[in-house]
């Protein structure tokens, strides 16, 4: 391979997408309503002559810069600029081209703009895995990027477009089926690991209940997710009815219950066997130098086996936790509440600034669980870190 | 692989079979669940017309995923797309995190209700499991065999075709299987956005409270998850052996 000479390949792919989006799709899609279809603008038509000029001008010299093989920190610089731009030009094509004292008329991103945030996303990742940044960092990246988006959001910025303007209608709501998404997911893992630890345990060390209970959860996990929240209303329905003190503590048949115990039980999977492959691979002198130094079980379990299963846990919780944050999507279809209450009334209204309201935010979420378990799961396993049984 | 462990398969298949061909003699299973005047037996559509629907839609998704995915993976472990290799890697994973109903919901509007979201949703789910270990496969390959293979004369055509791709193949039908068990799931979902699948039993049951209707939708989709799942793993142990030999 000739390093530094020729054409950097990814940037032509990147550059491609750019182009296309830049001069063939719409920017933004300008709808009578809410609900009627659109007319796409081009990013030329979308905003003031100078400005789009340059902005066109600019993605075309970002989109050279990216075939050439530049230093990672500038390319790392130019595809942050470029991302900033394209969001600051959304907002103010929406502006330009909501149609004065029409409180009815909504602008969109285009099919361009999505390609466009693609694009640039695709080249900042690439920048990013190419400079094999350690954990530490990476995490306080992810933490200015939550600071700038939230900094974005707002400035009022993006106001006039026309997710916005859905959220502005549901603000409160907004942030109460967040934060019941949140729970949702993270507290089913929590019990999902209060009960799978503890099997996990069991079915390391009792070898005929390790392939049943394996293969309980497996075929548990081939249930469909809409169908196990829908199969949990008869018994939880059934005991809030017949078991005192069951309604008293939430649980009903339908709403948030059925869709905690169906996410706990689809988490009970990865943790059960994580933790069985965690503990086998706990090297044989390990124990043996415990039980030499006459440890109990017990002491033996807490003081080395789970220590060294940790990084296995750790990326059952990374499965765990964006599997939850997806189907926690679904429990909105059981009234259970959720991100996805927004994707289901906007779908059956064919509102699609409402459908996205309740998706983007579930993405977001699995993004950031993703990227701040992954770099717990590079710390776990970093030299020193690691726990060396004495 | 004996005949103990392959019946309870047959007599799972045989059920799935006879439960589609007559419903209705399985009415008595299902009556404890509903009330007294509501349908036993799903009655707004055709259960075996529904199961054909999803199973052909996941079957069209995994067989155009499987095309794209091997393809993509060759590409990337040769010397020209080699630059492409952790730019793939990084893509897979972060694809992998986004929602199932979230890229359904998001197909909408590109592609307007019924089966094209979910074919979308289904193909992209499908692609990730497949590339990767296709990519995997491909990657660990031992060196001193294509080495070995190289010495000989073998152009690097003759190494993929004949070294490379049999070594790869059961990882590859082991990804095709994780994506496949994976679609039988989101097909289901994709009912959400009005897709012709067996979701549309469930989610009838869910709409009109009729605990049997979500019963027979979820434990069909699971009986065809399972039956397709335990196919493909015969079809990679096989190669596994072939391989070995």
């Amino acid at each position: 391979m000739h390093k530094g000479r020729g054409l950097e390949k990814t940037g032509v792919l990147m550059a491609a997408l750019i182009l296309v989006s830049t001069f063939l799709l719409p920017f933004i899609v300008v709808k009578p309503n809410r609900i009627l279809e659109g007319q796409g603008q081009m990013l030329i038509d979308a905003l003031p002559s100078v400005s789009s000029i340059a902005l066109a001008a600019a993605l075309v010299i970002v989109g050279l810069c990216l075939l050439l093989r530049l230093p990672a920190s500038a390319r790392l610089a130019i595809v942050t600029a470029a991302l900033l731009a394209v969001i600051l030009a959304l907002g103010s094509a929406a502006n330009a081209g909501l149609p004065p004292g029409n409180s009815y008329a909504r602008v969109s991103p285009g099919s361009g703009f999505w390609l466009l945030l693609f694009a640039l996303s695709l080249a900042f990742i690439d920048v990013i895995a190419k400079l094999k940044l350690s954990p530490t960092v990476r995490l306080m990246l992810l933490l200015i990027a939550i600071v700038a988006v939230g900094g974005i959001f707002a400035s009022g910025i993006l106001a006039d477009i026309s997710v916005m303007k859905e959220y502005a209608n549901r603000a409160d709501a907004f942030w109460a089926e967040m934060s019941r998404h949140a729970m949702l997911a993270l507290g089913s893992m929590l019990v999902a690991f209060l009960i799978g630890l503890p099997l996990g345990v069991v079915c390391h060390r009792v070898s005929w209940l390790r392939a049943a209970a394996l293969n309980m959860l497996n075929i548990l996990q081939t249930i469909p997710s809409i169908a196990l929240f829908g199969l949990l209303i008869l018994p939880l329905g059934w005991m809030a009815a017949h078991i005192p003190g069951a309604a008293a503590i939430g649980i009903s048949g339908i709403g948030t219950a059925p869709a905690f115990v169906a996410l706990v039980l689809y988490s009970l999977l990865p943790v059960v066997a994580n933790t069985v492959a965690g503990l086998e691979n706990v090297p044989r002198e390990a124990n043996d130098a415990a039980r030499g130094a006459g440890m109990t079980d017990l002491q033996r379990l807490f003081s080395i086996e789970f220590p060294l299963t940790f990084p296995s846990l750790l990326a059952a919780i990374r499965i765990v936790l964006i599997q939850n944050i997806g189907m926690a999507t679904i429990a909105a279809l059981i009234g259970g509440g959720g991100m996805g209450v927004f994707v289901f009334q906007g779908l059956g209204q064919s509102a699609m600034d409402l459908v996205l309201l309740g998706a983007l935010p579930t993405v977001a979420m699995s993004f950031v669980a993703a990227i701040v378990l992954d770099a717990l799961v590079d710390f776990s396993k970093a030299p020193g870190s690691e726990v060396r049984p004495a | 692989m004996s005949l103990v462990r392959l019946a309870p398969r047959i007599i799972l298949l045989l059920l799935v079979v006879g439960f589609l061909a007559s419903p209705e003699s399985f009415d008595f299973v299902f009556r404890p669940l509903v009330q007294a005047n509501a349908p036993a037996i799903y009655n707004q559509g055709d259960l075996a017309a529904l199961t054909l629907l999803h199973v052909r839609m996941v079957f069209i998704a995994t067989l155009f995923a499987t095309i794209i995915a091997v393809a993509l993976a060759i590409l990337v472990t040769r010397p020209f797309g080699a630059e492409f290799l952790p730019l793939a890697r990084t893509v897979v994973n972060i694809g992998q995190t986004f929602p199932p109903v979230a890229v359904l919901a998001l197909a909408v509007p590109a592609m307007g209700f019924g089966n094209g979201p979910t074919l979308v949703a289904l193909f992209l789910y499908a692609l990730l499991p497949i590339f990767e270990n296709t990519m995997t496969a491909l990657t660990t390959v031992p060196p001193n065999i294509t080495d070995a293979a190289k010495g000989n004369g073998m152009t690097p055509i003759q190494i993929f075709r004949q070294i490379e791709l049999p070594l790869s193949l059961p990882m590859i039908v082991g990804g095709i299987k994780i994506s496949t068990v994976i679609g039988f799931g989101t097909a289901t979902i994709g009912s959400t956005v009005a897709a012709k699948t067996l979701g549309e039993v469930i989610i009838a049951g869910l709409q009109s409270n009729n605990l049997a209707f979500i019963l027979q939708g979820a434990l069909l989709v699971a009986a065809l998850a399972i039956l397709v799942f335990d196919l493909l793993s015969m079809a990679e142990r096989s190669l596994m052996k072939w391989k070995a030999a």
